[in-house]
């Protein structure tokens, strides 16, 4: 394993000056991927590491990705909530890279929802 | 589960549901005694003996939106599928400690996967708690420390960010090429 040196950091310190990232607290959308031990076997990382992906390569800083454990319908792992500011939660079920990537070019950089990955629209909201 | 990793990042998912501020993962690998050990460490709430007891049962489990729990009887179980042996230890308030034991050569052994995504999933589910991974392989060691990465970061850039968490990640890398045969098999590929 390569170290992580601190000269690595402060290189990232310095490309990032002047870019106002607002991950705390204040954001327009909040992508949950659902992390439990049913989704984590269904393969929620890696539908993590395509929002991350997807994150970095859209260079949106208004965008929060965070987990969350079960929540209670295994058998649509892997499964997402998308919250977007003044709109109802989203819930996207049964999810892979390719269905992952299209939510995020539709629903969190257009607002547009993607009707026919969703579970249902309207329910809670953890904000 | 198809890799250590997956089983790794279940279980430090279980000790920040605890309320852990610190998670431990230790990976020591010694080829030479055919052996490879797991550890997670968590200073969250810990349980009492009556609840380890229970524990392993995968018809236990504390949430309440399933009925079940898998994840520590999983583990136990892929432990015993390549010839090693599952350890948990927990006091109230003292946390609680997963100690999983393989034999390197058995040939049900799962590989070990990949830990940067592990490492990455667990920061961005839980940017305020701490993560200490280390990996010593056959006597050489290195160590990751989310405190040492966080205390180089000024206001404007989090640990969140994707591209410090991509850097965790390329870090980890390397760990796959090391004597763990691995097929990338992760769902959904």
């Amino acid at each position: 394993m390569a170290k992580l040196r601190v000269e690595d950091l402060k290189k990232i310190k310095e490309s990032m000056k002047g870019t106002v990232t607002l991950r705390d607290g204040s954001y327009r959308v909040k992508i949950t991927v659902h992390m439990g031990t049913c989704g984590i076997a269904a393969g929620a990382r890696k539908i993590m590491n395509t929002f991350l992906e997807k994150l970095q390569q859209s260079g949106a800083t208004d965008v929060i990705l965070t987990s969350s454990g079960c929540a209670g319908l295994c058998n649509r792992e892997p499964m997402i909530t998308v919250e977007a500011r003044e709109s109802a939660p989203v819930k996207y079920i049964n999810l892979d890279s390719e269905k992952a990537k299209k939510i995020f070019d539709e629903h969190i950089m257009k607002g547009t929802p993607v009707p026919e990955y969703a579970l249902a629209m309207g329910s809670e909201t953890t904000y | 589960m198809e890799d250590l990793s997956l089983h790794i990042l279940d279980i430090a998912e279980n000790a920040t549901a605890a309320g852990a501020r610190l998670v431990e993962i230790t990976i020591d690998q010694d080829t030479a005694r055919d052996r490879l050990e797991v550890v997670i460490r968590d200073n969250g709430r810990g349980m009492d003996r009556e609840m380890l007891e229970k524990a392993g049962d995968p018809f236990f489990t504390t949430r309440t939106t399933r009925r079940v729990g898998l994840g520590l009887s999983l583990l136990q179980q892929a432990t015993r599928e390549a010839g090693g042996e599952f350890f948990i230890r927990s006091k109230p308030g003292q946390g609680t400690e997963v100690r999983a034991t393989f034999q390197v050569s058995h040939i049900d052994r799962k590989p070990l996967g990949d830990m940067g995504s592990t490492l990455v999933s667990l920061i961005l589910g839980n940017p305020d708690v701490d993560f200490v991974y280390t990996f010593n392989f056959d006597g050489e060691q290195t160590t990751l420390d989310t405190r040492m990465i966080k205390a180089e970061l000024d206001d404007t850039t989090t640990i969140s960010d994707p591209t410090i968490l991509n850097l965790i990640k390329n870090i980890c890398e390397g760990d796959r090429d090391k004597g763990f045969a691995t097929d990338g098999g992760e769902k959904n590929g």
